[in-house]
């Protein structure tokens, strides 16, 4: 023990006594490191900020959309989920609640209107069912009731950004704006829940009854809903997807081998996906960046084998003195380990630091996150690049004899 | 056999027909030719011999820092060729202190941190590390040079704190080439005092020197030129403390 801690003394003296050196051997490796760093907190940041924004979804929510797989679509066939659908799933299937339609009428393409001005907006038609978990919710007046949908009112709940975008009065309520050549009425202004980072505009929206959408689509066929729904169970969505997906089969009369013409998605899935996309992202990019340590290492390889070569008088002294090799060893690949590791360290804080720094200047970054696997990998692996690449040259130094270090020049 | 009859039955090191030869390019160089020697424990041996005559090549053989091209070194019995690196360095670092012709001290290290480094080796505490060479520092007379690093210090300073590395872990053997090469008298006489000392204590002293006055502070002199053992001498100690004193 006493040996070990004299070898780390002296691993650091012979580091402090060529300061300059050490720093700029080590150059590429806090390079490394701080990209690795710098780039994963960053990803990370954006993941946490998105998993945020998706858990406004409701951890039990399940989305059913119309989709196409490409066979098919080549097939000539279409995809849709009708208000029929929407009957059988309240009707057949069990454990589920808040089932609502959402009809997207137009997305930020339809043009609204307020006395001289105008702007593009999205238009969704829904049910009273639809805010749900508080993630939504009108700061004004109110939002669409069962009465609105029973009698196609022509009424709006309209997303902040259009008073702003439109010059409503602060206090919307009972104004008319203009929607497909129709008068709706503004009957509640939505809570403001900002973009989805920094780049899609989600309070830049109207909500209308879904009936009165349904007669403004004007189509014969029936209208391409999607379906809004909360299981009561979070264990049971397994369970309700397969329910679902059976009645959506027999609704849509697909033979068995066929394949589904809708999907059922989870807030919680979409999640879990986004943030295992990320973490591999981030660990391919680590992988890469891992490369350019690889380089660091065969720097601190070489000088170390310059120490080594420098210091030879020195080792022969040690050796005469009653070093063994292993004392020797240790000693040199203790200052390999350390002064990669010290490369590793000065890289983590420099890497944080420009994370820090692109969240500051750029607004799409909600924030760096640095998570401690990151920190210990990249320790770790310094660590590692350092013992790897210091072997040899304290190999070297191990095996000099002593009598012709004594007398190297 | 040359060697004069040992006071021991069993000699602590006795060198046979120990040769070493150098490859210069082409030629080959001598600097060891068959030398026999049996050093006994607890004697007092002087090496005196012109400058090229091997002294410094056998005090390494018998320091375990090199091997001999030829014949055989037993130490306590043991044939050193047999034994592995780690056993030499545990005799280097136990049983035997250097003093060195060129000091060799540690450039980067203080005179206390150089004196410390052989007991590194031995698994000494720190604080008692700092003790016992502070000890030994105080003994050669550099107690107040402890933070000055070798090239802060006099070339006779530097051989003190070389004399201080070599006794400060008291081994059995000491091997000192030219210890008093650069110190004035008085400091000589101290440090011939000191091995006195060290050697009525019991501890084995080896020593070269070019000058007859410190030899004859041995019991023995053995006499080299040209890589052979010339003359073997045993003689009277002259009492370095009381030499000293009158
Ligand atoms: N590494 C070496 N390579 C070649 N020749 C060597 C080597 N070391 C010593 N010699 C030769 O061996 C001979 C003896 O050298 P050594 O150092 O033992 O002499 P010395 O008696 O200690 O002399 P001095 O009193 O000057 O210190 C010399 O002729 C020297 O040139
Ligand atoms: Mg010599």
């Amino acid at each position: 023990m006493a040996r070990l801690a004299e070898a780390l003394r002296a691993a650091i003296g012979a580091i402090r006594a060529h300061l300059l050196r050490a720093a700029l051997t080590v150059l590429g490796m806090v390079i490394g490191v701080a990209a690795v760093i710098a780039v994963v907190a960053l990803l990370q940041g954006f993941g946490q900020s998105i998993t945020q924004q998706f858990r406004n979804l409701g951890a039990n929510g399940l989305v059913i959309m119309a989709y196409l797989p490409e066979k098919a679509a080549l097939e000539g066939k279409t995809a849709r989920i009708t208000p029929d659908d929407l009957l059988a799933i309240r009707q057949r299937v069990a454990g589920v609640r808040d089932v609502v339609p959402l009809l997207p009428l137009a997305q930020f393409s339809a043009t609204v209107r307020y006395g001289n001005r105008s702007s593009n907006t999205s238009v969704n038609g829904t049910t009273s069912g639809f805010p749900r978990n508080g993630a939504r919710y009108p700061v004004q007046g109110r939002f669409v009731v069962a009465g609105d949908d029973t009698t196609r009112r022509p009424v709006a709940v309209i997303g902040q950004t259009l008073i702003k975008d439109l010059h409503l009065p602060a206090d919307p309520e009972g104004h008319f704006i203009q929607l497909f050549g129709t008068w709706f009425k503004v009957v509640g202004v939505l809570n403001k829940v900002g973009s989805l980072v920094g780049l899609i505009d989600r309070d830049n929206l109207i909500y209308i009854p879904y009936t009165t959408a349904v007669s403004l689509g004007g189509t014969v066929t029936a209208p391409n809903i999607v379906i809004q729904l909360d299981v009561d169970n979070a264990r049971a969505i397994k369970p309700v997807e397969a329910r679902i997906t059976a009645v959506l089969r027999r609704q849509h009369h697909l033979r068995p081998g066929e394949e589904d013409d809708f999907k059922i998605q989870s807030a919680a899935e979409l999640t879990k996906a986004l943030t295992r996309a990320l973490d591999s992202a981030s660990l391919i990019l680590g992988a890469i960046v891992g490369i350019s340590l690889l380089v660091g290492g065969v720097g601190i390889m070489n000088i170390m084998l310059v120490s080594v070569t420098e210091r030879t008088r020195e080792i022969g002294i040690h050796k005469s003195l009653g070093a063994t090799r292993a004392d020797i060893l240790l000693q040199f690949l203790l200052e390999a380990v350390l002064l990669s590791l010290l490369g590793g360290l000065v890289g983590l804080a420099l890497g944080y630091g420009i994370g820090k720094l692109v969240v500051h200047l750029v607004p799409a970054f909600a924030g760096a996150i640095v998570p401690g696997w990151t920190i210990a990998l990249s320790l770790g692996f310094t660590a590692a690049v350092g013992l790897v690449f210091g072997i040899t040259p304290a190999a070297k130094a191990a095996a000099l004899d002593p009598i012709e270090a004594l007398r190297y020049e | 056999m040359s060697a004069a009859p040992a006071t021991d039955t069993a000699p602590l090191l006795e060198l046979r027909g120990v040769g070493k030869r150098y490859r210069m390019g082409e030629t080959d160089v001598d600097a060891l030719r068959g030398v026999d020697l049996a050093i006994a424990r607890n004697e007092y041996v002087a090496f005196i011999g012109p400058s090229g005559s091997g002294k410094t090549t056998l005090m390494n053989i018998i320091g375990c820092l090199d091997r001999p091209s030829s014949g055989s070194y037993l130490l306590n019995g043991q044939r050193v060729a047999d034994l592995d690196d780690n056993a030499l360095a545990r005799i280097r670092n136990r049983e035997i202190g250097f003093v060195f012709q060129n000091f060799n001290l540690l450039g980067r290290a203080d005179a206390l941190h150089n004196v410390m480094q052989p007991l590194v080796y031995r698994g000494v505490k720190l604080r008692e590390r700092r003790l016992m060479a502070t000890a030994a520092l105080a003994d050669v007379g550099l107690g107040d040079r402890l933070d000055h690093r070798p090239n802060q210090l006099s070339g006779g300073q530097r051989q003190r704190v070389a004399i201080a590395r070599a006794l400060v872990g008291k081994p059995s053997i000491l091997l000192a080439d030219e210890p008093t090469g650069n110190l004035d008298s008085t400091t000589a006489r101290e440090i011939l005092a000191m091995f006195a000392a060290l050697h009525r204590a019991g501890n084995t002293i080896i020593l070269v020197t070019h000058d007859a006055e410190v030899a004859a502070h041995a019991e023995r002199t053995v006499a080299i030129r040209d890589g052979q053992v010339i003359s073997d001498t045993r003689h009277m100690a002259e009492d370095a403390a009381h030499g000293a004193a009158g």
